[in-house]
């Protein structure tokens, strides 16, 4: 029924003008492969040998019937048990852009997964099965994108068939959104009607749905607006690796001391006043060097390596901040929200490592504050331990201070990971909440 | 610059860069697997980009199979040299007449001998972690593979227990005798590479441009005709315009009828391309989990 289809493409103008990375969520059989498989066949992103090994596939395990989730369900056991195992990653683009879908999977372990495959994320799409409406694990999503802070919400309402296309059957799913989603922290939100399975309103219109005005999830996706979504107040540069050539060639070099790193935030120019911490001395900004020549300035995401003007006592770990807006927190004392994903619960007084930026300290649990509602997110009751998927609020000491920014003000200074040692699993995912104390840089404003 | 604007490939490099640069700040003996391929042709440039103006912090690796394409070694060679960096071969050969590779009765493919002759040399130099290539949009079970991609010590890939990896945050902590295998261009696509390539005015071997070789009809496609590719009764050689999409071992690497001469004619013809660039590889196509079974005991 899908090779008749198959046309040809235009040789597209492949500009995309920027990424977007977006992540799906539904409950088992929602839809959500199909609807990934649906949006990479409808815009003529997948090719024929993949098509010829669905067709293959679709002869010997489903009567003749293609899959589209046989596509995204890349792993033996997965085909054979029609789940999704792990965070899969997609890739397509359009002329307008490049898109990079993580597909979550909906069954068990859904909450450290989703968090794995959104935490980048521009935009969240949540699927709901148009027949049962908003349920637990819809609600389970929604509140973990605003809890990850993802700057944009898709609630795609799927299965429209099966309802005759019932506007009122949409209407009704939306306003039970709309009753909780005040609580939460999202300020984007979309609802498209549609069918996966049938392709409505996924990459074209629908005609089933001539009450609804607005795109189709292609053209929602093509169009969102991403430009503010990384920030550009506040400078924060976490040094990666101190950059000493060795043996230069070049005489120029041989005094080369740079400190190379991927802007955490904000705007850093030549000639500007910075702060290098954990040292506590201000320098300025010599050079912006980069493999294709010196940079005026740069900016938050970009990758550069910094020249300064003093000698500064500055390691993988250290921290560059700017002087002339917000200053970042600092301190051994840290409040975080986290997500726990290990089987082995998160216990009070336990020491684990904490990656935050590039830098990595020891760390001890003092405080498991509260759960938290997995739906609501508000303080459910005050445990001893966070279980795999548990959501909490944690105090955390750290052996040395750490400097950063809360979570809604910046996702790459405002998180961090913990990591058990010993098994050297990944068990926690953590958000920083407001620091009490800021970096006063009075306190350091002499230069050697 | 007023417009604080990055474009995909913009975005796609400077994550790599992070990436290689988190390489360099937490292994003791990272290296880079570099076949000469247009893959690794972008690994190399963006360690320039990460690294420079100081010399490469690690070496490049290369599992030689016996079967690689003459313009390929040439240009791997060449290019190391042409940056500075030390280059380290080991060759499946060597490792079968050592004992470490032991090829199965009749088979003539050295793709499963790449790698114990890959765990050898990681084993040999002691490195803890190596920068490969691979993409996810190459192929299913790659679409599973994490930045960092955990190897315990027999080298295993384990795609049930990954290690989440959120936000930039990389968890690269190991024991002894395990290994790290670092995915920098994870998120890139084929056509992001060449469009990359065609940016950076980066040099790649002369196969990737058409070329007039001989080829034989084979599993429905064109294998270029060498010494490794005894000729079956029967078949019949033509002479056609031709280039390579993707490189494996001269055996199974499918060559395209192309006149592409340029690296924006390749990027003109991906972008009509119908079919993947892995439906050229015939070692992909002997099972739908051939990659995901090659991965597990140790493929990168």
């Amino acid at each position: 029924m899908f090779t008749e289809e198959i046309m040809p493409p235009p040789a597209p103008a492949h500009t995309p003008v920027d990424i977007l990375r977006f992540n799906t969520c539904g409950s088992v059989d929602d839809g959500k492969s199909t609807l990934i498989g649906r949006l990479l066949y409808d815009s003529k992103s997948l090719m024929e040998d993949q098509v010829e090994a669905l067709e293959r596939s679709a002869d010997i395990t489903s009567g003749g019937q293609i899959n589209l989730a046989n596509l995204t369900d890349g792993l033996r056991a997965e085909r054979e048990q029609g789940i999704t195992i792990d965070v899969a990653y997609r890739y397509f683009a359009t002329p307008r852009r490049k898109f990079i879908i993580a597909d979550t999977p909906g069954h068990v372990q859904y909450t450290r997964n989703m968090v794995t495959g959104a935490s980048n994320a521009n935009v969240s799409i949540i699927l709901v099965d148009a027949r049962l409406g908003v349920i637990e694990q819809s609600r389970r999503h929604t509140a973990i994108a605003s809890l990850l802070r993802i700057p944009h919400l898709v609630v795609a309402i799927n299965k429209m068939d099966i309802v005759g296309w019932s506007e009122a059957r949409f209407n009704e799913i939306r306003a039970q959104f709309e009753e909780f989603l005040p609580r939460l922290d999202i300020k984007d939100v979309k609802f498209i009607p549609l069918s996966a399975l049938n392709g409505d309103n996924v990459v074209t219109a629908s005609p089933h749905t001539p009450w609804y005005p607005g795109p189709p999830l292609l053209g929602h996706l093509e169009s969102v607006h991403i430009g503010s979504d990384w920030n550009l107040h506040g400078f924060r540069l976490p040094v990666q690796w101190v950059n000493r050539p060795n043996n230069p060639r070049d005489p120029a070099l041989h005094d080369f001391r740079g400190f190379s790193g991927q802007i955490a935030g904000g705007v850093v120019r030549v000639g500007q006043k910075i702060l290098a911490l954990p040292a506590g001395l201000a320098t300025t900004v010599k050079q912006i060097w980069t493999l294709d020549g010196p940079l005026t300035e740069a900016f938050c995401p970009q990758s550069v390596t910094l020249v300064l003007e003093h000698d500064i006592d500055i390691s993988r770990g250290s921290m560059l901040i700017g002087l002339d807006e917000t200053l970042p927190g600092a301190g051994t004392d840290l409040h975080a929200k986290v997500c726990w994903m290990h089987p082995r619960p998160l216990q009070r007084g336990k020491k684990y490592l904490l990656k935050h930026t590039s830098s990595t300290v020891q760390a001890v649990v003092t405080e498991i504050e509260h759960r938290l509602d997995i739906t609501s997110l508000e303080p459910e009751s005050v445990p001893s331990e966070l279980a795999l998927n548990d959501l909490g609020e944690i105090r955390i000491r750290t052996a040395r201070p750490l400097f950063y920014d809360s979570y809604a003000t910046n996702r790459l200074t405002g998180s961090f990971i913990l990591i058990e040692p010993g098994t050297n699993a990944t068990v926690a995912a953590g958000m920083l909440l407001p620091a009490r104390e800021l970096v006063k840089p009075e306190a350091a404003d002499y230069i050697i | 610059m007023t417009n604080y604007h990055l474009d995909h490939l913009q975005h796609l490099e400077t994550e790599a860069i992070h990436i290689m640069r988190e390489v360099a700040g937490e292994f003791e003996r990272p290296a880079l697997l570099f076949s000469g391929g247009k893959d690794s042709i972008c690994l190399l440039r963006l360690a320039e980009k990460a690294f420079r103006p100081s010399d490469l912090p690690l070496p490049l690796l290369n599992v030689d199979t016996g079967h690689h394409f003459p313009e390929l070694n040439e240009f791997r060679d060449r290019r190391a040299t042409e940056l500075g960096a030390k280059l380290i071969v080991r060759r499946v050969e060597d490792a079968i007449a050592s004992g470490i590779a032991s090829p199965a009765p009749g088979e003539i493919s050295r793709n499963k001998l790449q790698i114990p002759t890959l765990l050898a040399a990681i084993e040999e130099f002691r490195f803890d972690c190596c920068i490969g290539g691979a993409r996810r949009d190459e192929e299913k079970a790659r679409a599973k593979e994490r930045f960092f991609s955990y190897r315990d010590s027999f080298g295993q890939w384990d795609p049930k227990n990954q290690r989440p990896e959120i936000w930039n945050l990389y968890n690269g902590r190991l024991h002894s005798g395990e290994n790290m295998r670092v995915f920098p261009l994870s998120n890139w696509t084929e056509m992001d590479v060449w469009e990359y390539i065609g940016r950076e005015r980066l040099e790649v071997p002369s196969i990737y441009f058409s070329h007039r070789r001989e080829c034989v009809r084979r599993h429905g496609q064109w294998l270029p005709v060498s010494p490794f590719l005894p000729l079956k009764p029967q078949e019949q050689t033509r002479e056609l315009v031709v280039r390579v999409r993707t490189i494996g071992d001269i055996i199974s690497t499918g060559l395209v009828e192309s006149p592409a001469e340029t690296v924006d004619d390749i990027i003109t013809e991906i972008a009509a391309a119908r079919v993947t660039e892995r439906g050229s590889r015939s070692d992909d196509k002997a099972s739908e989990a051939a990659m995901e079974d090659r991965k597990k005991a140790g493929y990168f």
